[in-house]
């Protein structure tokens, strides 16, 4: 049979920001696949050479709107270990609650994109209502949903209040109850089963040659995460596990996502029954003096590093942000590989890729030159029938 | 372990549940103390420090001399006591992220919050707000 070329992007339903993916097909196989990145190139590291300290935090937040509190701690951390500056007890506690809030967050919001790839919307639409109890908690705690803007150089801008952890308890006790729920379904559910086991594998040799992160690595058993093995914040003092899973495919990114937003809830209950007292900043001056760091950080999809390096002035020599899906990209092809094109998509959504929003594919036959346009809608209905051609049943 | 219809009860239960969607527009949309959205300028408090152009991420905030000032008061042995500068803020809402960052430096609390956030125009111009 003749094999066939497909771009997968950079305009694609799976891929929630513009990056192409050219997948080789031998029938419905995927026999090779390459990642071209670019795509979404903003220029944000020369941007923010321009701007001083404290603009910067703003547009670093904006680097991901998801994991926007991990990127500016990332940085933050970074600057205040140059101007070498002693945070209050009781930013470090507000900073690890916002942090895991995002987690649960990200993790929530993973799962429903995932079963809205596999079609399975039910659980798509629960997931993400129950999302809405988070993002109200971080909305409560720090003035918006999104961005969050709670991190300042020696600390963070707003105080919690009584009423607020005991808004924040309530919630996170809800969430706690609907997680273990969806914990049972993730790992029980025959359809999410079917269509995650024994996808997208990456075994723990070449998730470690191939420098996986986070929940992509650790479900391949790889046991790395940056709040233990290097902690920042307070995160040494509280009583958590790392999760790690050993079936190195879809399924087990899945597991240890929910899990690990199980143990984030427990983090946060342990933060909340001692806030600790105290002015909530300290004041840094506005140039920082000369000096380099790297600040590692565990983002919801993996290890963030940021590099800032200082010439003594009140704007950053240079800035480097390395997120940690570039890091997962290099596995990706791996994981392609040997798969169907129908699982194509729930194996790149399953390292959680933070990119951008796409509309069609073009199957392209390079020997007959015959060109096909599947646009999301189709593709989506596409790995379903093929699904239930095998005996997976939607309803 | 394999259980089918994992969601089936869940799916049961909801089905006399009222949405959990909220009907914005039509109802307004809730937002928590501490919401972060149009900067409001109070021009009795602002002294000019310009604190808020220096942090302004996105260059959004302007403080300008105002056209009209005060004039100087004339004390009882007749010399002239002049009164405080009056500022105007001009701000670009088309710029403006939302940070609240020029709230926090205002040494006066001349800016603040508000929580009015519907503010999409069709005129790019209606977005230049001159507060005096």
């Amino acid at each position: 049979m003749s094999k066939m070329q497909i771009p997968l992007g950079p305009q694609h339903p799976a891929l929630k920001e513009p990056e192409n993916f050219m997948l080789v097909l031998d029938g419905e196989q995927i026999v090779d696949a390459t990642v071209n990145l670019g795509y979404n190139h903003r220029g944000i590291e020369k941007a923010a050479e321009n701007r001083n300290y404290i603009q910067d935090i703003y547009l670093i937040e904006r680097v991901c709107g998801i994991c926007s509190h991990s990127h500016v701690s990332c940085y933050i951390g970074a600057v205040e270990e140059i101007a070498k500056v002693e945070v209050p007890a009781i930013a470090k506690a507000l900073r690890t609650i916002v942090a895991e809030l995002e987690r649960i967050h990200s993790h929530l919001l993973w799962l429903g994109v995932a079963a809205f790839e596999l079609g399975y919307d039910t659980l798509f639409m629960y997931t993400w209502r129950d999302r809405e109890q988070v993002l109200d908690c971080l909305e409560l705690l720090s003035g918006n949903r999104v961005h969050y803007g709670m991190n300042t150089i020696g600390g963070v801008r707003r105080d919690i209040t009584k009423e607020q952890v005991d808004e924040i308890s309530k919630k996170i006790k809800y969430l706690k109850e609907r997680t273990s729920y969806y914990v049972n379904v993730v790992t029980e559910e025959p359809t999410f089963l079917a269509r995650t086991q024994n996808v997208g594998k990456l075994p723990k040799d070449v998730a470690l040659e191939l420098n996986a992160v986070g929940p992509t690595a650790r479900a391949s058993g790889v046991d790395i995460d940056v709040r233990r093995d290097e902690p920042y914040f307070i995160y040494d003092q509280l009583d958590w596990k790392v999760i790690t899973y050993h079936t190195c495919d879809v399924f087990g990114r899945a597991v240890v996502r929910v899990l690990e937003t199980i143990e984030s809830y427990k983090m946060i209950e342990q933060i909340l029954k001692a806030i600790p007292e105290g002015p909530i900043s300290v004041k840094v001056p506005w140039k920082i003096p000369a000096g380099e760091a790297v600040f590692r950080y565990e983002a919801p999809r993996g290890e963030d590093i940021h590099y800032v390096k200082s010439n003594g002035t009140e704007y950053p020599e240079r800035v480097k942000v390395r997120a940690p899906t570039l890091s997962n990209f290099q596995s990706l092809p791996y994981c392609l590989k040997q798969g169907y094109l129908a699982d194509a998509v729930i194996t790149i959504a399953a390292i959680d890729p933070c990119m951008s929003c796409t509309d069609r594919a073009v199957v392209y036959d390079i020997n007959k030159g015959e060109r096909k346009t599947f646009d999301q809608e189709e593709l989506r209905k596409y790995s379903i029938e093929f699904y239930k051609k095998k005996g997976i049943s939607f309803k | 372990m394999k259980k089918p219809l994992r969601l089936f009860p869940e799916a049961m239960k909801n089905l006399t549940k009222k949405a959990a969607t909220s009907k914005y527009p039509f109802e307004k949309a809730k937002t928590y103390p501490g919401f972060r959205a149009r900067i409001v300028f109070e021009s009795e408090k602002c002294i000019g420090c310009k604190m808020c152009m220096r942090v302004c991420p996105a260059g959004a905030i302007e403080i300008v001399l105002s056209a009209e000032q005060p004039a100087p008061q004339t004390a009882a042995d007749g010399s002239q006591i002049p009164q405080k500068k009056k500022f105007d803020c001009i701000m670009n809402l088309d710029r403006c992220i939302y940070c609240a960052q020029c709230v926090d430096i205002c040494p006066k609390k001349a800016l603040a919050s508000s929580p009015d956030f519907e503010l999409a125009q069709f005129d790019r111009k209606k977005l230049k707000l001159h507060y005096t």
